[in-house]
C-alpha cells in the first residue's frame, strides 16, 4: 500500500494541521481526520497485531466494524486499549500506540505463533493443556489454571490502565416522540419528515459529522448540506459522536455520547462521556449496512480493505490509499468505487465474480468471472491471485500486481438494534443478507438497514419510516436496487489447500476453524460462536458472522437460514464501564447518613465506622490508645460509672391511630394491646415464613400513639413491611406509620451512675427515680435550657440505662449538658465496639445473630412468642424442620484456656471431629472486661445444655488455627439482670 | 425499563418502585392452619403472560400498588392502589 494525501478534495481542513504521536513518534494530520486516516496518510500500514497469530494488521474499514487497526489511545490513567483507529477523531497531542505486540507492531516477536498456526486452531489450548498428561490425569484442571495465565498473556488485546479513572461521566435522561438512529440519506429524511409534522425528534449519529454515506460522495454534498440545514432549522435535537448501543423495553434506547474524547484540552467541567436513557414513542433505525469481505488466503494483509472504506478515505479524507488497485466484488456497489479511483488517477482492475456483470466505468479494466484467491506479499499487498469458478469450486485463473486490494463480498444491514428487541433477523437470499424480522414494537427500518441500496430509494425509505412511526400508512421502497443481482461469494479456495483465510479477523477465526467446529459436532450456530469465538468481543459479528454462517451451511449441506443466526445483544459497540457508573462512584456510590450528633462526636474524639449507610461512632481513643484498649476502657467505665453512646441511627417509626395497638399485636410475637401508656416493651417480629425479621423496643406514648424502634440496618425494611401489611392485608386497620428516624437525636446513657448523670441535666421537678421511671418506663422530659424530648429506661448493655431522645437540631445542646455531667462522675463516651462487648457479655442479639435464617427459638427468645394470640409467622414457625431439637441454639463461648482468644466466623466442632460444616458457628467475639477473658456468642446444635461438659473446638484453620472452647449459657454476665433493674 | 403509572404521582420510572410479589395471593387469617400459610407463602404460579403483582412506590408516595403486567412483554395494562378503600375512592372521584 502506497497511500498518499491528495492536494485537494475530502472534508479535512488542510489549513488546520494536527500533530499526534504514534508509537512515540510525531506525525501530522488535519482537522477532520480520524486516527486511521491520519496514519494512512502518514504511510503507516501495520497498525496492529492479531489476537492469536500476531499477524500484521492494517486498516480494514472506515468505521465501527474495524478489526485491524485496533490500538491503545491516551497515556497513564487515561490509557484506553482496543480503540478502533477508524472511530478515533484526531486531536492535537493525541497519543496512540500499537498493542498486542512486543517490541512493537512492526516487529513483533509474538509472530512466531504464526509459524505454528496449524496447531493453533479453534479449541487448541483447551484440548492441549486441559488435563495435560501425565500430570493432570485424574486430577481435574488444577494445572490448567496455571497454564491459562501464560496463555492469556500471549493472546489477547490491549491492557487497560490500572489507575482509577480520572474522568467523570454523566447520566442523562430524555424523552422524544421519535428517535432516529443514523443520519445518512434515510435518517436525515426520516428526522425531517417527523419534525415537519410537528413531532419532537431526536437524531443520533455515531460519527462526528451528519450525513452517513453522503460524506463519501462529493457529488452529493449539496444534497447533504441542504438536508442538514433543514434538520437543524426544524428544531430537532441532534446528538453527534453518540452511539445508540442498545434498545430496551418500553421504547428505551441507551446512548453513549462521547463529549470530550475528541478534544485536546477539554473543559474540566465537562464529562468525558454522557450516558443517555432516551424514551421514545417510536424509533426509526437508519443504521445503514456494513460491507463484508470474502474469506481467501491472507485476506487480512495490510492493504486489504472493504471497497467502501477505500472510497471513504479517498472522498472524505482526501487520501489515495493505493496506486495500483484491484477491486474484487460480487455486486454492483463497487462499480462506483472503481470509477472514483480511476478518476483520481489510480490504475484500477475490477474483478467481478459474476460473469454477466455490467459495463465498467471509464478507465477501469473489468475482469468478469474472477474472485480473489490469495494475497501476495507478507507485510503488505504486492499482488493478488485470482480464481475462476470450476465446477462446484474454484481454479486459479489469473494474477494481478497491485498495492491495494478492495473487497466487496456483499452488504450486511445493521439489524443489531432491532435484534436487541427480539426481532429475529430473516435471511434474504436474493440480496444475500439478513433483514430485520417482524416486531410488534414501534421500531421502523429505513434505508440500507432495510436492504435498500439505492440512495434515492433510501431517502424515500426514510420518509416512509417516519410516516409509519407517526402511525400513518406509508409504502416503502422494496429492498434491493442493484441493476444486476448479487452472486454471493463467501470463501474462495482451491480444493485441499491449507491456507489462512480469515472469517473473523479480530479473533483470528479462519474458514478451517469453522469446518473444524462442524467436524467436531458443533453444528448449532450458538456452539459455533463459542467454540471458535467467531463474532465475539468488540466485533459482535459485524465482519464475520454472515461468512461464518455461510461456511457452516455449506458444511452442513443446507442453506443459511437453516443454520440460523445468533441474537445480537447490546452493546452495539463497547461502552466504557465509567459511562455505566456515571457519577455513582466513590462517595456517591451510595447515600451517606450521619446522625445529628456526628460533628459533636468528631469534636470529642470519635473514630467512625460504617453501619449500613450510617456513619456511627466506633470508639473514642485517648492519646496513644489502640482500638482494643479504647473499647475495653469504655466498656469497663460503663459497668463502673456511666457512658454515653449515640444511638440516633436506630430506626424510629411512629405508629399511630385507633387500631395501632391491635396492629402491633399482630406484627410482634408478644402482646402489645395491654401495654400501658408510659411503658416500653421489647418486641420481636417474624416474617411470614416464621424466621426472625427484626427486634426493638416500642414505646406507648398515648392510647393511639406508639414509637417503634428498629435496628439500624433493618429500619427501611421494617417500614416497607408495615406499609405493605396496612395497605394490602389489613386495610381495615386505622393505623398510620411514619418514619421519624431523622427527627430525633438519641443517646443511650448507661451505667450505675446513669440516673445521677441525667438527673442534674433535667429541669427542676422532673423525677426519674426508680419509682417514677421504673425499668421500661417512658416519659416526656425537659432538659435545662428548654430542650424537650423523651426518656425511656431501656438497657442494651445490661446496666441501669436510659435512652434520651430530643429533636435532631437540639442534639448538640443535649450533649453539651449530658457529657459534662457524665464526665464529672468519671464517665466516658463509648462507641459500637464497646457496645458490642457489653451486649455480647449479656447475650443480647443483633444482626450477626438474627441473620435471616434463625427462628425466635434458635435465638433463645422462644418465650417471647405468645401462645394466646396469633401473629405474623405464628403458623410457619411451627414447621417441623424449624422445631427440631437439634436446631442451632444461641450459646455463649469461653476459651478453655482463659488466656486464649478466638475468632468470629470459626466453626464449632466436637473436639476430634473437625470436619464438614461442624455443629455450629461463632457469630461475635469480644474481650470481656467484666469477665477478664475472651468470650463469644454463636450457635450450636441443641444449645448449651446439649454440650455441657463436652469438649468443643472452634475450628479456624485458615486463620489462627483451632482453639479449644467451652459452650456456656449466652447470658454470660449478670444473668439475673440485677444491674439494669437497680 | 418499565414505566409505572402511579395513581398518586403519575407515570414514573420503575427505578422509583420496588417489586413486591404476587398480587393475587390472599393471605390466610393469622390463626389459620399451617398448610394454608404454607400454600400462601411458598406456592406461586410461574405465569407467562398477564399477572397481577404488587409494587411499592418506595421512592415516591410509598403507596403499594396492584400492577397488571405481561411477564413476557412487560406491557402494563392497569395500575391501582393495593388498598381497596383507596382504589374505590379514586374510582368514585373519576
Amino acid at each position: 500500500m502506497t497511500a498518499r494525501r491528495l492536494d485537494k478534495g475530502g472534508r479535512i481542513d488542510r489549513t488546520r494541521p494536527v500533530n499526534f504521536r504514534w508509537d512515540g513518534l510525531t506525525y501530522r494530520g488535519y482537522a477532520g481526520d480520524t486516527l486511521a486516516s491520519a496514519l494512512m496518510a502518514s504511510g503507516q500500514t501495520v497498525l496492529g497485531r492479531s489476537f492469536k497469530y500476531h499477524r500484521p494488521r492494517g486498516i480494514m474499514s472506515a468505521g465501527v466494524e474495524e478489526s485491524g487497526a485496533i490500538v491503545s489511545v491516551g497515556a497513564d490513567a487515561r490509557h484506553e486499549p482496543n480503540v478502533k483507529a477508524t472511530m478515533q477523531e484526531l486531536y492535537d497531542g493525541l497519543e496512540a500506540k500499537g498493542q498486542n505486540a512486543w517490541p512493537n507492531v512492526r516487529f513483533d516477536l509474538g509472530a512466531v505463533n504464526g509459524l505454528f498456526g496449524r496447531f493453533f486452531s479453534a479449541g487448541f489450548y483447551y484440548k492441549t493443556f486441559m488435563g495435560l498428561p501425565p500430570f493432570e490425569w485424574g486430577r481435574g484442571t488444577g494445572l490448567w489454571m496455571q497454564y491459562e495465565k501464560l496463555i492469556r498473556k500471549a493472546a489477547g488485546m490491549g491492557r487497560a490502565s490500572r489507575a482509577p479513572d480520572p474522568d467523570c461521566y454523566d447520566h442523562a435522561h430524555a424523552f422524544c416522540d421519535i428517535l432516529v438512529v443514523g443520519s445518512g440519506p434515510a435518517g436525515l429524511n426520516a428526522a425531517l419528515t417527523a419534525a415537519e409534522a410537528g413531532r419532537d425528534v431526536m437524531l443520533v449519529e455515531q460519527d462526528f459529522e451528519l450525513g452517513g454515506d453522503y460524506l463519501n460522495d462529493p457529488a452529493a454534498e449539496a444534497d447533504r448540506a441542504a438536508l442538514v440545514a433543514a434538520v437543524e432549522r426544524a428544531g430537532i435535537r441532534i446528538l453527534t459522536r453518540t452511539t445508540a448501543f442498545g434498545l430496551y423495553d418500553g421504547g428505551v434506547a441507551g446512548l453513549v455520547e462521547r463529549v470530550t474524547d475528541h478534544l485536546a484540552a477539554p473543559d474540566p467541567h465537562l464529562p468525558r462521556q454522557r450516558f443517555w436513557t432516551v424514551r421514545a414513542g417510536a424509533t426509526v433505525l437508519a443504521t445503514g449496512a456494513l460491507e463484508r469481505s470474502i474469506a481467501f488466503a491472507n485476506n487480512d494483509r495490510p492493504g486489504v480493505m472493504t471497497a467502501l472504506a477505500a472510497r471513504s478515505y479517498l472522498n472524505r479524507f482526501g487520501i489515495l490509499p493505493g496506486q495500483r488497485i484491484v477491486i474484487a466484488t460480487t455486486n454492483d456497489s463497487a462499480y462506483g468505487v472503481a470509477g472514483d479511483f480511476a478518476a483520481a488517477g489510480a490504475e484500477v482492475v475490477l474483478a467481478d465474480a459474476r460473469s454477466d456483470a455490467a459495463s465498467a466505468p471509464e478507465g477501469v479494466s473489468l475482469r468478469p468471472g474472477l474472485a480473489p484467491l490469495a494475497v501476495l506479499g507478507r507485510r503488505g499487498v504486492e499482488g493478488v491471485r485470482l480464481a475462476a469458478r470450476s465446477g462446484a469450486g474454484w481454479s486459479e485463473a489469473a494474477r494481478e500486481d497491485c498495492d491495494l486490494l478492495l473487497v466487496s463480498g456483499g452488504w450486511s444491514p445493521v439489524v443489531n438494534l432491532s435484534s436487541h428487541r427480539g426481532a429475529k433477523p430473516v435471511w434474504n437470499a436474493g440480496l444475500a443478507c439478513f433483514l430485520a424480522g417482524p416486531t410488534e414494537e414501534p421500531i421502523h427500518m429505513a434505508g440500507s438497514t432495510d436492504g435498500v441500496w439505492n440512495r434515492d430509494d433510501c431517502a424515500a425509505s426514510g420518509v416512509a419510516a417516519a410516516r409509519r412511526a407517526m402511525g400513518e400508512v406509508a409504502e416503502a421502497p422494496a429492498p434491493g436496487g442493484w441493476a444486476h443481482p448479487i452472486q454471493p461469494v463467501y470463501e474462495v479456495r482451491l480444493p485441499g489447500s491449507k491456507v489462512k483465510a480469515f472469517v473473523d479477523p479480530q479473533h483470528d477465526v479462519t474458514g478451517d476453524d469453522v469446518r473444524l467446529a462442524h467436524q467436531e459436532g458443533f453444528v448449532s450456530v450458538e456452539h459455533l460462536k463459542r467454540y471458535t469465538t467467531l463474532g465475539m468481543a468488540t466485533d459482535q459479528g459485524k465482519m464475520g458472522n454472515v461468512i461464518g454462517l455461510a461456511l457452516m451451511a455449506e458444511a452442513l449441506g443446507c442453506e443459511v437460514p437453516a443454520v440460523g443466526t445468533t441474537r445480537f445483544r447490546p452493546p452495539y459497540t463497547p461502552v466504557a464501564i465509567g459511562a455505566l457508573a456515571g457519577r455513582n462512584v466513590a462517595g456517591h456510590f451510595k447515600p451517606l447518613r450521619r446522625t445529628p450528633l456526628h460533628d459533636w462526636n468528631l469534636r470529642h474524639g470519635a473514630t467512625m465506622t460504617e453501619a449500613g449507610l450510617w456513619q456511627r461512632t466506633w470508639y473514642f481513643a485517648r492519646t496513644r490508645e489502640t482500638i482494643a484498649e479504647a473499647y475495653i476502657r469504655e466498656a469497663t467505665t460503663v459497668r463502673e460509672t456511666v457512658g454515653i453512646c449515640d444511638v440516633s441511627s436506630l430506626g424510629k417509626i411512629a405508629v399511630q391511630g385507633p387500631d395501632a395497638a391491635e396492629f402491633l399485636n399482630r406484627v410482634y410475637t408478644n402482646a402489645f394491646s395491654r401495654l400501658p401508656v408510659g411503658r416500653a416493651r421489647y418486641g420481636i417480629m417474624l416474617r411470614d415464613d416464621g424466621i426472625v425479621m427484626d427486634d426493638g423496643t416500642t414505646w406507648r406514648l398515648g392510647e393511639a400513639d406508639f414509637l417503634m424502634t428498629t435496628t439500624t440496618t433493618n429500619a427501611g425494611k421494617v417500614m416497607v413491611w408495615l406499609e405493605e401489611l396496612l395497605q394490602t392485608r389489613w386495610p381495615d386497620l386505622r393505623v398510620h406509620v411514619t418514619s421519624v428516624t431523622d427527627r430525633w437525636a438519641g443517646v443511650s446513657v448507661a451505667g450505675p451512675k446513669a440516673r445521677e448523670a441525667i438527673a442534674v441535666c433535667l429541669d427542676e421537678g422532673i423525677d426519674i427515680s426508680n419509682d417514677a421511671l421504673p425499668f421500661m418506663g417512658v416519659a416526656p422530659v425537659s432538659l435545662k435550657g428548654g430542650v424537650k424530648g423523651l426518656i425511656a429506661r431501656i438497657s442494651f448493655s445490661g446496666e441501669l440505662a436510659y435512652e434520651l431522645y430530643v429533636p435532631a437540631d437540639q442534639g448538640e445542646a443535649m450533649m453539651d449538658l449530658l457529657w459534662p455531667a457524665a464526665e464529672r462522675l468519671g464517665g466516658c463516651l463509648y462507641g459500637l465496639e464497646a457496645l458490642g462487648a457489653l451486649r455480647i457479655e449479656k447475650g443480647h442479639v443483633t444482626g450477626a445473630e438474627l441473620d435471616g435464617r434463625m427462628t425466635i427459638d434458635d435465638a433463645g427468645l422462644g418465650k417471647m412468642a405468645s401462645t394466646k394470640k396469633a401473629f405474623i409467622g405464628a403458623a410457619l414457625r411451627q414447621r417441623p424442620d424449624l422445631t427440631r431439637a437439634d436446631r442451632p441454639r444461641l450459646v455463649g463461648i469461653f476459651p478453655k484456656d482463659r488466656r486464649q482468644s478466638f475468632n468470629g466466623g470459626a466453626l464449632l466442632c466436637a473436639t476430634g471431629k473437625v470436619a464438614g460444616f461442624g455443629d455450629g458457628w461463632i457469630t461475635a467475639v469480644t474481650h470481656s472486661p467484666a469477665l477478664g477473658h475472651w468470650i463469644g456468642l454463636g450457635y450450636i446444635a441443641g444449645g448449651h445444655e446439649a454440650w455441657a461438659g463436652k469438649a468443643v473446638t472452634a475450628a479456624d484453620p485458615v486463620r489462627r488455627g483451632n482453639v479449644e472452647v467451652e459452650i456456656v449459657s449466652p447470658h454470660m454476665f449478670d444473668p439475673e439482670g440485677v444491674r439494669m433493674h437497680g | 425499563m418499565l414505566r409505572i403509572d402511579c395513581p398518586f404521582c403519575g407515570t414514573r420510572d420503575h427505578s422509583e418502585f420496588s417489586y413486591g410479589g404476587d398480587g393475587s395471593v390472599t393471605y390466610p387469617a393469622l390463626d389459620a392452619p399451617m398448610q394454608d400459610w404454607h400454600d400462601a407463602v411458598f406456592l406461586r404460579e410461574n405465569i407467562c403472560g398477564r399477572q397481577v403483582e404488587t409494587w411499592h412506590h418506595v421512592h415516591g408516595c410509598r403507596m403499594w400498588l396492584m400492577v397488571e403486567r405481561d411477564t413476557m412483554t412487560h406491557e402494563i395494562f392497569s395500575t391501582r392502589p393495593a388498598h381497596p378503600g383507596l382504589a374505590s375512592a379514586l374510582e368514585a372521584a373519576e
